[in-house]
């Protein structure tokens, strides 16, 4: 029996104690014999049962599928010999895994007889295991049904029950975001600290050199790795910078005709037309920019008599400009039409046309929102991964003439960790202290950009 | 010169600047749509060949001697459908003997046609002892050649002669591509097709939809009626906020760390890209489905506690199912949103070369963004038409879901 099957049974027994819940507390209800009158609906006494059934039981099959197989893996190490036991972690889990597979699979190991035993014994550990835990969950649902249905009485207050609980729900479900916030700081930071165990941070941080490609063998020439960033700092600056000289004069300037000049009819249509482009998945837009875009920039260069990388950073960051246009626009939309009309009708009461209204009225007491707009679509650009992994380049270069091929922090992330190696080598290591900045950058971009809005928002309350 | 002379003389200018900024206006809206126009003209065409594939008739001779079987034989797992379909090709042109002369000319043809020509047989045992023609796929170089006129380096002219013989002869059929939407990926173009992908994806936005949806309207219901004015909540709402706009490559990373390696989930799988996208399109559902909770107006709640309902079957029995057009509007554009990202899943291992096509949530998957990243990673021209053509379709899925989203707000949103 597999955990889903499991979860099939406990909900079985969840309907079947809400069935019998319910009837359960309609026999007992004094409605017909003239004794106590039921303090809940008779549907709420079923759902306690159901709760009581359910929940607990879920609950551990949980926690024993969380933390199964970490206990697994260290009672299996403890059978291992001694040399095993002393190998890094790296190996160990590489020899684990190789375990797993004999278990799963049979056959015989490449590691000899003695991981053959281990593997035996790994196999019998599970099979306890589940046993274990087929037996625990299906006694603790039947326990919590017993104790659910020994509850119901006319004078238990199932509702109340019921609400309680499910508020506990909704507030887990609540929770999830700070988990995930949780998950994301811990998982990157985790691997960003062994990653900065082997490359010191200022080496990281201020190093000019990046050319990852640490040796399989301690012996190969050119075996340490370089892991300074600023090529990477400098191309994800390059290509935003293309990419928000675009969005920020088209995007700026269509949210202004929109919101001030168009008709009502114009505007309808062209919203959504406009919204279309952040509709487009941004796989779209790397095939766009790196088969239709960079060979048309390669050739007007050419024409112009100009060498143009083939992955020219101005390739990704013009295409990336026009994925942001409509999130300045619509941003920056939304705090245009938020600035009082009084303004408005002052500047013209006094004789503006509706340029210099624009111009010296709305858009200075416009500019925070939009200032803060823009760090947003900033921290958008910096983050965009898919436009520049096909259409930037690979190689680390220290530029920042447009024309060449820069790579990216995101590149960078999904080359080092898509490629062919072991988890803890430094390259996938360096993945994650690059994921890490990335956060840290963005984060800072966004609070940066809520505390402008917001305070600006202030003003005209 | 009095001020008022002034204020006139610089009128023109005035007015002139006036025009000139609405032109800047205009100009920006229309770059913004002359870019939209482009980018779909430029899919749209570079895909349109992919729709369409050209087939070739075979005379293929079922016999015995053929397929190297004993007469009366009923078994066909040992017969020779290789040379069977060699001998039918060479037929076709008595006048090539050299060796080197044949290799080119078997190069013409795909190299499924063998298994077509077995598909033929296997489905039809009764065809056994006789000589049928069978339609096979040709090679995607010559495919390309027919749909475009652009010579290849890797067809000569002999090759380009001989199927100047075949379409002459009337042998060679254009088609709708059926091939491209009933088939996985694979080496060859001429028999890559996406249903492998499409089902990834279906599997994968099923995993978020039934993870995200509920815990994404149980905790705006939460945060929008229940929630108490404190630092929890607080803190629940920052981070919700924040959440949305971290780089979807950053919840790649944690999928990698925290599901594959620390839950040691399997790498590739739907379940596991699921999950990762259910994190990211989280905060689009929460947000959007507490603005919908949040239009309902008091007097419903009001006129629901007033009867006597407590605040819990206010909410689940009144103003969830009268905010829920918005709440699944909101839930589509997310799962839209899920449909089309690509980077989170590159960091758990979907980018693999599967052939097979999923059947379920765990089996190794890939997804239509990536097949099209993938592909657009091909050295082989054909593939250029094949992804713009996997672009379509996904295009097709999100305009699709769009559409419904829109049907969904215009039919039941009510001004209250």
């Amino acid at each position: 029996m597999n955990s889903g099957t499991l979860i099939v049974v406990i909900a079985v027994l969840a309907v079947i104690g809400y069935l019998t819940g319910r009837f359960r507390s309609v026999a007992l209800s004094g409605n017909k014999t003239g004794g106590q009158v039921l303090h809940s609906r008779p549907a709420y006494y079923g759902y306690a049962t159901a709760i009581w059934c359910g929940l607990p039981a879920l609950l551990l099959l949980f926690l024993w599928t969380v933390f199964e197989p970490v206990l697994i893996s260290g009672m299996v190490v403890r059978q291992l010999p001694a040399e095993m036991q002393s190998m890094s972690t790296g190996e160990q889990s590489l020899v684990l895994n190789d375990i797993r597979l004999l278990a799963t699979q049979g056959g015989v190991g490449p590691g000899g007889t003695d991981m053959g035993d281990v593997a035996v014994y790994l196999q019998e550990l599970q099979r306890t295991s589940s046993w274990i835990r087929n037996a625990l969950v299906v006694v603790v649902a039947l326990a919590g049904f017993a104790w659910g249905l020994s509850r119901i009485r006319p004078a238990f207050r199932a509702r109340i029950f019921v609400e309680s609980a499910t508020k506990w729900l909704l507030f887990a479900c609540s929770a999830v975001a700070v988990v995930t916030t949780l998950g994301i700081v811990l998982s990157v930071l985790f691997e960003s600290i062994r990653f900065f165990g082997e490359v010191p941070p200022a080496d990281f941080l201020l190093g000019t050199n990046w050319s990852p490609q640490t040796a399989i063998r301690s012996d190969q020439v050119g075996s340490s790795g370089a892991f300074g960033a600023i090529p990477l700092f400098v191309g994800t600056m390059l290509i935003s910078a293309i990419a928000m000289l675009i969005a920020v004069p088209v995007g700026l300037m269509s949210a202004i005709y929109l919101s001030e000049y168009a008709s009502k009819g114009f505007r309808s249509f062209a919203k959504p037309m406009l919204e279309i482009l952040a509709g487009v998945p941004t796989v779209v837009y790397g095939f766009f920019a790196a088969l239709t875009v960079a060979p048309l920039i390669r050739g007007w260069g050419q024409g112009l008599g100009l060498d143009v990388a083939s992955e020219s950073a101005l390739a990704a960051g013009l295409v990336m400009g026009v994925m942001i246009i409509p999130f300045v626009s619509s941003i920056s939309d939304d705090v245009i039409s938020a600035v009082p009309r009084a303004l408005r009708e002052g500047a013209l009461g006094m004789g503006a046309t509706k340029n210099e209204t624009i111009r010296q009225v709305v858009l200075p007491a416009a500019l925070p929102g939009i200032v803060g707009g823009i760090l947003l679509a900033v921290s958008r650009a910096i983050g965009e991964t898919m436009i520049v992994v096909m259409a930037a380049g690979l190689a680390a270069n220290l530029t920042i003439n447009p024309l060449e091929a820069v790579t990216t922090v995101t590149v960078q992330i999904v080359t080092l960790l898509t490629g062919d190696q072991e988890f803890d080598s430094a390259k996938t290591l360096a993945a994650f202290a690059l994921g890490l900045m990335l956060f840290v950058v963005t984060l800072l971009l966004n609070i940066a950009a809520l505390h402008i809005v917001r305070k600006y928002r202030e003003q005209y309350d | 010169m009095t001020n008022t002379d002034r204020i006139k003389q610089s009128l023109a200018k005035r007015y002139k600047r006036e025009r000139r900024f609405q032109w800047y206006g205009r100009a920006a809206v229309f770059a913004g749509f002359a870019f939209l126009v482009v980018l779909m003209l430029d899919i749209f065409t570079k895909a349109y060949p992919a729709f369409f594939i050209h087939y070739v008739k075979l005379d293929v001779a079922y016999t015995a001697e053929a397929l190297d079987l004993e007469e009366g034989a009923t078994e066909f797992d040992n017969a020779n459908f290789r040379g069977a379909t060699r001998d039918a090709i060479y037929a076709l042109f008595p006048e090539v003997s050299k060796r080197k002369d044949k290799r080119d000319l078997a190069k013409l043809f795909s190299s499924e046609a063998e298994f077509q020509v077995r598909n033929r047989l296997l489905n039809n045992p009764s065809l056994f002892g006789s000589t049928t023609s069978v339609w096979v796929l040709l090679d995607d170089d010559v495919d390309s050649y027919l749909q475009s006129g652009s010579k290849t380096a890797r067809l000569n002219e002999t090759q380009l002669a001989h199927v100047q013989t075949l379409q002459d002869a009337g042998r060679i059929e254009r088609r709708f591509n059926t091939v491209f939407f009933s088939t996985g990926d694979s080496r060859e173009p001429e028999i890559a097709g996406v249903l492998g992908a499409t089902m990834g994806s279906i599997f994968t936005v099923t995993v978020c939809l039934l993870v995200a949806f509920p815990i994404g309207v149980l905790a705006a219901v939460y945060l929008e009626e229940f929630a108490p004015q404190n630092r929890w909540v607080d803190l629940i709402e920052i981070n919700i906020n924040n959440l949305a706009a971290v780089p979807s490559i950053v919840f790649g990373l944690l999928g990698l760390a925290v599901f594959i390696n620390f839950f040691g989930m399997p790498r590739s799988a739907p379940v596991v890209g699921g999950l990762v996208l259910a994190l990211m399109t989280l905060p689009t559902i929460i947000i959007s489905s507490r603005s919908a909770i949040k239009a309902v107006p008091p007097s419903i709640r009001e006129a629901a506690l007033g009867v006597g309902a407590s605040k819990m079957q206010t909410v689940f029995q009144h103003v969830v199912p009268l905010a829920m057009p918005g709440i699944l509007t909101g839930t589509i554009i997310g799962m839209a949103q899920a449909l089309g990202e690509t980077a989170p899943l590159l960091m758990i291992g979907m980018v693999a070369f599967i052939v097979d096509i999923p059947q379920g949530f765990t089996d190794s998957a890939t997804v239509l963004p990536i097949q099209i990243y993938l592909w657009a990673d091909s050295p082989e021209r054909t593939f250029v038409a094949k992804t713009s053509a996997a672009i379509v379709v996904l295009l097709a899925f999100l305009v699709c879901m769009n559409a419904l989203a829109v049907f969904l707000r215009k039919k039941f949103e009510k001004n209250w």
